[in-house]
């Protein structure tokens, strides 16, 4: 029996980025493996692919990543007699009083925000201390006008964040006001997409006064031009505290997805923050592929109010003999259990792009080495 | 099915109960139909083969080409005929069966050495040379009695795969 063919093992180192992945898809993957627990190879071996027909099958039906980013379906509860009037006395109330009241608010302000930053802004071009204080308690305002027009019912437990050197806060991330209702209370410098739009035309003026950091998620050497501009903000005492959301996207509240190590290789205290909605009031859950951020705002200030917690939780160190992406992951579990939120192997890019093809190797590997251990005995 | 409406009639589902042959329960097809609009977001009546390929799970299977090609442009009843192998209710026959067309992609009724190949080129990958493989393979139909230029038919794989307990039960989430 010829055996020369010595196992071509894969070089491909794991992708550093995440952790194992194999450890987490279903262990079916290590059936086709036990099948072949026999010593001679059959050709009932060979043929039989249910194993992996399995699995295929198993996420046809249900998956758990694309689960990470399903809205609430609309629930009708007012097809009858007696409860579709009370219904329309609410869509009434809501679209032709509170909206526009909101919309009052919310224009008062601005024009309060304007009238008082772009002043501010060219007069104090000197005295830099007094401009970034007036402009971070200008910010604080306008998040609070924010939060004001969708009336929002926040509770902040913990002790509130303190500006401090060679800290970043994480948090998980639901929607774009996540970053307005955390703003509410502490000016947060934030890392974040850059947007076409009236939302980047904000992010250009009023966001670059707190200090913000600009990605973009297409370009690949984007991240290592990011981690450097992390790194720098971080260093330095006058900047405003670092917001990240190491999720990367949006996702629905209810799981989430696993973090990026950028915000935990950066060499200082991260403080986790978890914010968790309640859905009974409106859904908060921004499904960037299904509506425009302009759409989810409206959507909100027509709802009654949102109602969410935010806990600022304690301050986690790298531990020794622990890994960027161990530290991530604990801190996950940290945040996902304060907000009871479940826990999916997935990284969120994977909403944008496909997974490697190195995912696929590992089951490759496993069944190649039994089909060619057991052929040894032929 | 109506592509303009997401609610199935009770028509619809005993009509797709039928074409699979009872191999689901109605809530189950119900589960099916939801699911099945989930992945179809443009309301087609099909479901792209990308996003199929969006579903981490299924993109980083070996064998999700060979599904695609049999996925391809299958509206929902279609859709549930397919998944019905996977039902617990599904016959050894019926799973066997299933397992024959993966194989047959001509689908002439004959599984031949190179189709066999192709198979197990996709679950090993580049773990073994082509050779290796070729050499497994027709060792291994040599020893079953077959030999390297054998046409196998769906009823040599009821012989081959019979005994074996084949597990392919999926279970359809119901709310």
């Amino acid at each position: 029996m010829n055996n020369t063919g010595k196992l071509k093992l894969s070089s491909s180192e794991l992708d550093l980025d995440r952790p194992n992945i194999e450890d987490y898809l279903p262990s079916g993957s290590s059936v086709q493996q036990e099948r072949l627990g026999k010593l001679r190879l059959y050709m009932c071996d060979l043929l039989d692919i249910s194993p992996s027909l399995f699995e295929a099958a198993g996420a046809i039906v249900d998956d758990s990543f694309t689960r990470c980013f399903k809205s609430n379906p609309p629930e009708p509860w007012n097809w009858n007699v007696y409860l579709l009037p009370l219904w329309c006395c609410g869509v009434v109330i809501r679209y032709l009083i509170l909206f526009p009241f909101r919309v009052l608010v919310l224009t008062l302000g601005w024009i309060i925000f304007l009238s008082s930053f772009i002043p501010v802004n060219f007069l104090l071009k000197g005295n830099d201390d007094m401009r970034r204080k007036i402009e971070r308690c200008l910010v604080e305002m306008i998040c609070s006008f924010f939060v004001a027009s969708w009336t929002g019912v926040v509770n902040y437990h913990g002790p509130r964040p303190c500006m401090r050197p060679r800290q970043v806060f994480v948090a998980n991330h639901t929607s774009m006001i996540d970053f307005i209702i955390l703003e509410q209370m502490t000016a947060f410098a934030v890392i974040m997409q850059k947007h076409p739009g009236w939302v980047g035309l904000l992010q250009s003026t009023i966001l670059e006064s707190v200090g913000c950091i600009w990605f973009n998620r297409s370009e690949a050497k984007d991240r290592e031009i990011v981690a450097r501009k992390l790194r720098n903000h971080v260093q330095g005492a006058n900047n405003n505290p670092l917001l990240i959301f190491p999720e990367g996207t949006c996702v629905n509240n209810h799981y989430t997805v696993m973090f990026k190590k950028g915000a935990f290789e950066l060499g200082c205290t991260v403080c986790p923050v978890a914010i968790k909605y309640n859905k009974i009031f409106v859904d908060a859950f921004w499904n960037s592929r299904k509506q425009s951020f302009t759409t989810h705002l409206l959507q909100l200030m027509t709802s009654w109010a949102v109602v969410c917690d935010v806990w600022y939780l304690e301050p986690q160190n790298l531990k020794p003999g622990e890994t960027p992406i161990e530290f991530a992951e604990r801190v996950r579990d940290i945040i996902s259990i304060r907000a009871g939120l479940k826990k999916v192997p997935w990284d969120g890019y994977l909403k944008y792009s496909r997974p490697s093809p190195k995912h696929r190797e590992g089951k490759q590997k496993s069944f190649a080495e039994s089909v060619l251990r057991r052929f040894e005995e032929n | 099915m109506g592509n303009t409406s997401s609610m199935l009639t009770q028509y619809d589902i005993e009509e797709v109960q039928q074409h699979c042959e009872d191999a689901f329960t109605q809530q189950e097809i119900v589960s099916l139909y939801k699911r099945f609009c989930q992945l179809d977001r443009n309301n087609c009546g099909f479901i792209p083969s990308d996003e199929f390929l969006s579903i981490p799970e299924f993109a980083v299977n070996p064998l999700s080409q060979s599904l695609l090609r049999m996925l391809d442009g299958l509206n929902f009843k279609e859709f549930v005929a397919f998944l019905s192998a996977f039902s617990p209710r599904a016959t050894v026959h019926h799973k066997i069966e299933f397992i024959f067309k993966v194989y047959d992609t001509d689908c002439n009724g004959k599984v031949s050495f190179h189709d066999m190949l192709r198979a197990l080129r996709d679950l090993t990958g580049p773990f073994m040379s082509e050779q290796q493989r070729e050499e497994v393979l027709t060792r291994v139909l040599e020893e079953a009695g077959y030999t390297k230029d054998s046409l196998l038919v769906l009823s040599d794989f009821m012989k081959i795969l019979g005994n074996s307990g084949l597990k392919m039960e999926v279970e359809v989430p119901v709310d």
